[in-house]
């Protein structure tokens, strides 16, 4: 047992060291490392525009999309050589946000199910960040219930037509390719109806609204969809086979191994250490630490659980599924975490602005992003019935619309 | 990185769950519970001739001079079967303590029979009420003679040897104590957990022999409880691992409103979390058995986050287990109690969890000072 390279992973951490020592963006450093929880701000330069420098950087060089095929712009790295990379990349990651829905998901799902010609055409421009690409998924009547999606496309010629609407859709503001799944046949059970497409995102007849969130950002969007026309040839799978191809997009994720997910912990831990209360800094207080070790050992056990996974990696197997708890330990705690930061700084840890609540606003910045984060990319609830289901081989919730043709469940609306 | 035990490892443990499955079943646990036998001596037996007992003691001193990793896998499969042995006090504490500051003779003296099976330890630090420590250590060593009382003392009633925690001005000195030797009363305790005996030991004017150097009782304490906290540990996630298998199939069989209990949500979403925090506690404890077995710096650290984590995760695991289970759990015709049982128990051997908390915040905050 060892956190040691092997040799040749030993070799290819001192290669990815030299490029980032001689080619990262160093003048950023200081302020993405101190960077507001789910917020990277830069000074006197739009993020949005350092993102894509550094991104065009790596791939330049080769080190976008490392696990890619080369022909695609990518490395033909190893999953351990991809890990390696994003551990040494560090800071320099929270300059990688706008693309990571593309390059996570919408790029493997085209790389199973694209033509040949069209790889080549779309994913070099993805890998080298000069395309942002979202992935338009929820709906309304669809989000943890995806199958449950209500937008429609029809064949007419060589051509589908689109009309819906999609909800949640990350960065569609600023994208310029998505990934689409629709309803080609409503009159079979909902899994068996739904077809998935690209499509380029200023084609007449989408119309994206940012929405408003509780932090009082526009991360999210509703993409409205009006008789929107995709050629047949950008059909991604077969026609009706939507769900198994939505599947390939979300099972890519497992691969996506960082060094565990953040909790914001190490802030905190700092937090209490400066913070001085009448009986000394709070550290001190027993029952602050009480509270701050069981976070330290969510904290430290999801770093370790990733770890674990890394070593299966590193000798060429699968992980395991235990890095399925990620998300749910982390969302969580980071809630916990935030709530508790603010009730340490009294009627003070209600003001929000950096320069006058303490620690420059962080932990207000988290109690307020930190919901959407246990919703997210599958609601905490949803997460356990995949740990109960297929990683304890519980039954599958019994469901009442699993034979029903799609237009005869009830819904919402309809009930 | 190669964050994971070595197909040998895996194999010793294997080897480990098929003899304890055979000699540590329900019924053999469940005759310790339910007669005045305080543990199972069969077992010892077969512990000893497997070399379980002499794991990581020098093959100078009788033992098989493996390495700590492999006593982790042998906790680990000890816990998952609620062996009703006194393991850890002979093993993960009396060796321990004679490795880490015993003289040469003391050495030679004691490990050979603890490696043998000839010979049961146990640590007698508490004196009441309350978690040990210098404060409240009154026992005392005049002239060689030991006298006070220790209660507490776990497998304190069977052991042949005592390492006993005495107050040397501000601090603590150890000793060996024979409790065979005159002058030495002990009285068996009843616990929440009859398959591990306690004991009060009342020493009057009892020989003693210092072990390590005088009013360093403390520091050795330290070390040898963090080593110990590890391997307790592991003992501690194959409760909770075993736990959760033994809820999971009962989910699976049993039927309510037509349809096995596992199918809703409500019970899945229980056993989800115990998941959750049985890999936690895994992830941490291979944290704790690399640092044990490197001898790490960071040791103390990591082993208050194993001992923090692997309790919780226990308790978490036993208290959902007899919840999956519904009324049949709270019978003592079920296991799902013996379980229960160990995790209270274990949470409160080596300093109690809000304890550790302590500790490993003291640790971290330290380490992030520096």
């Amino acid at each position: 047992m060892n956190f040691d390279d092997t040799p040749e992973e030993a070799v290819f951490r001192k290669e990815v060291r030299a490029w980032l020592d001689a080619n990262a963006p160093k003048e950023y450093a200081a302020e993405l490392k101190n960077s507001g929880f789910g917020h990277t701000a830069l000074k006197g330069v739009d993020v949005g525009v350092a993102s894509k420098a550094w991104q065009k950087k790596k791939f330049d060089a080769g080190w976008a999309c490392l696990h890619w095929p080369k022909e695609y712009g990518g490395r033909g790295a190893t999953p351990i050589e991809r890990v390696i990379w994003q551990q040494e990349e560090g800071i320099y990651a929270a300059l990688s946000s706008l693309f990571i829905i593309g390059h996570g998901m919408c790029g493997p799902t085209m790389m199973t199910y694209a033509s040949e010609e069209q790889k080549r055409a779309y994913l070099p421009p993805l890998a080298a960040g000069e395309h942002i690409w979202c992935q338009l998924f929820s709906e309304p009547a669809g989000g943890s219930d995806l199958a449950g999606l209500r937008t429609k496309a029809e064949k007419d010629g060589d051509d589908c037509v689109i009309n819906g609407q999609k909800i949640w859709t990350s960065g569609a503001h600023y994208s310029d390719y998505g990934i689409v799944i629709t309803r080609t046949d409503p009159n079979v059970p909902k899994h068996k109806g739904l077809t998935m497409f690209f499509l380029d995102m200023h084609t007449p007849g989408i119309e994206v609204r940012p929405i408003k969130q509780v932090n009082g950002q526009s991360g999210f969007n509703e993409v409205y969809f009006t008789d929107v026309r995709v050629p047949d040839s950008q059909r991604l799978g077969k026609v009706g086979e939507g769900w198994s191809v939505s599947l390939t997009t979300l099972m890519n994720e497992r691969l996506s191994i960082g060094s565990g997910m953040p909790t914001g912990f190490p802030d905190l831990l700092d937090f209490v250490a400066t913070l001085e209360t009448p009986d000394g800094p709070a550290i001190n207080d027993r029952n602050v630490r009480s509270r701050l070790a069981s976070w330290a050992v969510k904290t430290s056990g999801l770093k370790y659980t990733a770890f674990r996974s890394i070593s299966a990696l590193s000798r060429g197997e699968m992980p395991g599924p235990e890095n399925s708890i990620g998300k749910l330990v982390a969302g969580a705690t980071m809630q916990e975490i935030a709530t508790f930061a603010l009730d340490l700084q009294g009627q003070a840890g209600a003001l929000v602005n950096p320069d006058q609540a303490a620690a420059a606003a962080r932990f207000q910045a988290m109690l307020l992003r930190s919901p959407a984060t246990r919703i997210e990319g599958g609601t905490d609830e949803i997460l356990r019935n995949i740990i109960a289901e297929r990683v304890l081989g519980l039954p599958a919730d019994i469901r009442v619309d699993k034979d029903v043709p799609f237009n005869k469940i009830p819904t919402s609306a309809k009930a | 990185m190669n964050f994971d035990f070595s197909e040998d490892q895996k194999q010793l443990k294997d080897q480990a769950r098929r003899f304890l499955e055979n000699k540590s079943s329900s019924k053999a646990v469940r005759r310790i519970l339910e007669t005045p036998e305080p543990f199972d001596r069969e077992l010892w037996k077969g512990l000893a001739e497997m070399g379980f007992l002499g794991t990581v003691i020098p093959e100078e001193y009788g033992g098989l001079g493996a390495g700590y990793l492999e006593l982790c896998v042998i906790a680990e499969e000890l816990g998952r079967s609620v062996a009703a042995v006194p393991f850890s006090s002979t093993v993960y504490l009396t060796a321990e303590f004679l490795l880490a500051a015993g003289s040469e003779a003391q050495k030679q003296k004691y490990l050979p029979r603890i490696a043998a099976g000839e010979m049961i330890g146990a640590f007698a630090y508490a004196e009441g009420v309350g978690n040990a420590s210098a404060r409240n250590v009154h026992t005392s060593v005049s002239g060689g003679k030991l006298s006070g009382v220790k209660l507490p003392v776990l497998d304190g009633d069977v052991a042949d040897i005592a390492i006993v925690a005495v107050k040397a001005g501000k601090g603590l000195s150890l000793y060996i104590v024979e409790l065979d030797a005159p002058g030495i009363a002990r009285t068996v305790l009843e616990t929440i957990d009859p398959t591990r005996s306690q004991a009060k030991i009342e020493f009057t004017s009892a020989a003693a022999e210092l072990l390590g150097a005088e009013g360093a009782g403390e520091e050795i304490i330290e070390r040898v409880l963090d080593r110990a906290a590890v391997l307790t540990a592991f003992e501690q996630l194959g409760g909770a691992d075993r736990a959760l298998e033994m809820a999971r199939d009962y989910a699976l069989g049993r039927m309510a409103f037509g349809r096995p209990i596992g199918s809703f949500q409500a019970i899945k979403h229980i056993l989800a979390d115990m998941y959750v925090s049985a890999t936690l506690a895994r992830s941490n404890c291979y944290y704790g058995a690399w640092a044990l077995s490197t001898e790490a710096g960071e040791l103390p650290q990591a082993a208050a986050t194993a001992r923090v984590s692997a309790t919780q995760a226990y308790q978490h695991c036993s208290k959902n287990n007899i919840q999956v289970h519904g009324g049949m759990g709270f019978t003592w015709e079920f296991d799902c109690h013996l379980y229960y049982r160990r995790s209270n128990l274990l949470a409160l051997t080596l300093g109690s969890l809000s304890q550790w908390e302590d500790t490993l915040i003291d640790r971290l905050a330290k380490r992030n000072a520096a």
